[in-house]
Parts: structure tokens; sequence; C-alpha cells
């Protein structure tokens, strides 16, 4: 992975949150996955939202 | 109100021996109340996600709280315990502030840190026997 991808470094810092959250808040393992899952596809969503809403505005 | 009956267990060790075990060694707490898969995904996940950090140009922040924000980044470095004096003795750490990847970087060392300070609450609270 290119490792001065903003995106690449978005996806890597979310699993790595993730894997934490998931294992510290739930105690079987089906449920880390699930919850990991949700939490992962949140971070990376809500940032490609928020990148896209900042878009239009000037640098 | 009563909280929900589930693992929970009688403490079983001292949790501030509990505590320190958890912040010098992420995942040790939990190791050492023998929440194994807890503990060694955590002994996994923040060590590599703070050598990560460190790896893409993030820096270990000085004790300098002349600028709050500064001292506040050093005492969440510290946080993750071992890895921020092995890397302090092998030279790591220095930043490169004209990297493209500095801020990640830091982010993923100053969170590394934060991660390691709740998962050391988490290990108080099952040695105390909350969870």
């Amino acid at each position: 992975m290119d490792t001065t991808s903003h995106l690449g470094l978005l996806l890597v810092f979310s699993a790595f949150v993730s894997i934490a959250f998931a294992v510290l808040a739930r105690d079987e393992p089906r449920e880390q996955l699930t919850f990991g899952a949700k939490l992962f596809g949140t971070f990376v969503g809500s940032a490609v939202l928020l990148g896209w809403l900042l878009y239009p505005l000037p640098l | 109100m009563p909280a929900p009956s589930g693992r929970r267990s009688a403490p079983a060790a001292n949790p501030y021996l509990v505590c320190a075990a958890a912040w010098a060694v992420p995942g040790g707490g939990h190791l050492f109340l023998g929440r194994y898969q807890k503990g060694l995904t955590l002994l996994v996940v923040l060590p590599l996600m703070f050598a990560s950090g460190l790896w893409i140009q993030g820096r270990i922040f000085p004790f300098q709280f002349s600028d709050l924000l500064v001292g506040l980044a050093a005492v969440a470095d510290l946080g993750i315990g071992l890895p921020y004096f092995l890397a302090k003795l092998a030279g790591a750490g220095a930043g490169n502030v004209i990297a493209i990847t500095y801020e990640y970087g830091n982010t993923y060392v100053i969170v590394a840190g934060l991660l390691n300070m709740l998962a050391m609450l988490d290990a108080f609270d099952i040695a105390m026997g909350r969870k």
C-alpha cells in the first residue's frame, strides 16, 4: 500500500481503532466481529461523506 | 441501579497491579486476568498501531506544558507503556514535520496511547468485578 495515500491511512487507522473498540466493548468473538465491522464501516463511510460535503469549499 | 449479570465475577487480583500491567504491556491486564483473547488482540493491535505511527514519521511529543496541546499529546503518547520507552531507546519518534504523513503518524501514536489507557480502565473494571 502506498504509505502516503490518505484513503489508505484512513482505512488502516479505522481498522486499528475498530478492532480495539470491538475487543473492549464486546465479549463474544462473533459480537466483536459484527460490532467491529459496523464501526469500521461507520468510520470510513462518515469520512468519505464528510470529504464529499467539504469538496465544494475553497481551500 | 444494579448492573446486569453476565460474566461478572468477584475480584481476583489486585486492581492496581492489574492497572500497572495493563499500562506497561498493552493487553497485559487482560492477560493477567485470564482474558486471553482480548489480551492477545490488544497486545498485537496497539503496539502495531504505535509502531505504524512512528514508521510514517509521527512524533513522540515532549512534556512541554507551555504549549498545552503538546503536553497533553505527550501524556497520551506515554499511555502506550513499554513500547514508548523502547521507541525512545531506539531513537525513534523524532517526527518529520515536512512529511505528508506527519499528522497521520502523530494521530496513530496518540490514539494508540489513549486506547491503551482505555484498555487499562477496562482491565481495572474486570479486576473490580464490575464486568
